[in-house]
């Protein structure tokens, strides 16, 4: 039988350890959430992120070897965005009644996110490369990387912030609009995935399916509307 | 399940052609996305063949983006800084992000649908 010291230096070269790893933390932290009924605080990406986190810290693990395991979960981002297509087409002909909504919606909640982040960053006095990093954070990952690294951003700060971003959108939104008591899912769901991309629309999904397709749909238009107005916003406020 | 991941991968990868190919700055798999609704106006009896794995891909998206949460952990010494300044702006911006849209949004059905009554 081999020794314990062995068998470990031989399951940290595998991907396998890692990503069974997550499946069995975000298994945990769904079923948490679920047996409390999906409280926004419950949030799913976070509890996962807060149970993996210490085991990395334990065995000395840095993010490049968990990364070599969790990549082939992250790939899947790709194929759920595609994915997103069918609750769009499900609901094509609300959408093409409510487009003026929709348009206006979008500009109104991409202006604001990218504007008042910006101007909160120079209110707050934040270093401009912080303030450029800053400015793309609501719109989804590899769109934020590229604007942030375009206008001379830190990609990597820029990427922190934007899941940061999501998880907060996630955890405020519910309580928000329930204190606002807007009841129409399409407007509760299309303003989370403006402001708070692909993890707003994971927990659209998870409170009501049109709240999930009017996020899906916003947090791919604003992946188009921010490329286009973060740099000139930048131009107009910095 | 195959065939459907298979189609998801295909309008994936022809999104990062086109977007590669002509220098779009929008990602591949948003325009895969358009691909694939472009797809279901051409077919729509597709729709009904790719609902089982496409419903168990969106039942579980949080899960996919644990990978990148646990980056943040990793990552945050970039924070330590301006971190607590940091997280207010993202809070303030992003509820008033929401706010912005919400109200856009309720706005202009109001008027869209008197006008329209």
């Amino acid at each position: 039988m081999t020794d314990v010291a062995s068998l470990w230096s031989y399951l940290a070269t595998t991907p396998l350890i890692w990503l069974t790893t997550t499946i069995l933390a975000y298994l945990v932290a769904d079923g948490v959430a679920r047996r409390l009924g999906n409280p926004p605080w419950a949030n799913p990406v976070l509890m996962s992120v807060l149970l993996i986190a210490p085991v990395l810290w334990l065995t000395q693990t840095d993010y490049k070897t968990y990364f070599e395991g969790a990549q082939f979960i992250h790939f899947l981002l790709g194929p759920a965005t595609v994915a997103l297509a069918l609750p769009l087409w499900d609901n094509r002909d609300t959408i093409r009644a409510s487009v003026a909504p929709i348009l206006l919606a979008l500009i109104a909640g991409s202006f604001v996110a990218a504007g008042s982040a910006i101007l909160l960053a120079r209110a707050f006095g934040l270093p401009m490369e912080v303030l450029l990093s800053l400015a793309p954070k609501s719109t989804t990952a590899p769109v934020a990387l590229g604007i942030s690294e375009a206008i001379g951003g830190v990609p990597a700060l820029t990427a922190v912030l934007v899941i940061l971003t999501g998880i907060i959108g996630a955890v405020t939104v519910t309580p928000l609009m329930n204190m606002l008591r807007i009841t129409d899912w399409r407007a509760r769901g299309f303003a989370v995935g403006v402001a708070a991309h692909g993890i707003g629309t994971a927990r659209a999904f998870q409170v009501n399916p049109v709240a999930g397709a009017y996020a899906g749909i916003a947090m791919a238009m604003n992946a188009l509307l921010t490329s286009l107005i973060v740099p000139l916003l930048v131009r107009w406020l910095v | 399940m195959l065939q459907t991941l298979g189609l998801l991968l295909g309008c994936q990868l022809l999104g990062e052609i086109t977007v590669r190919g002509f220098g779009l700055s929008i990602p591949g798999p948003v325009l895969g996305l358009v691909l694939l609704v472009l797809l279901l106006g051409a077919i729509p009896a597709l729709a009904e063949r790719l609902r089982p794995t496409t419903m168990i891909i969106l039942a579980n998206l949080s899960f996919l983006f644990v990978p990148a949460g646990v980056g943040v952990i990793s990552n945050f010494a970039v924070l330590t800084q301006d971190g607590i300044v940091l997280l207010v702006i993202l809070i303030l911006s992003t509820v008033l992000s929401m706010l912005a849209a919400v109200g856009t949004f309720i706005g202009v059905r109001h008027v869209t649908e008197r006008w329209t009554a």
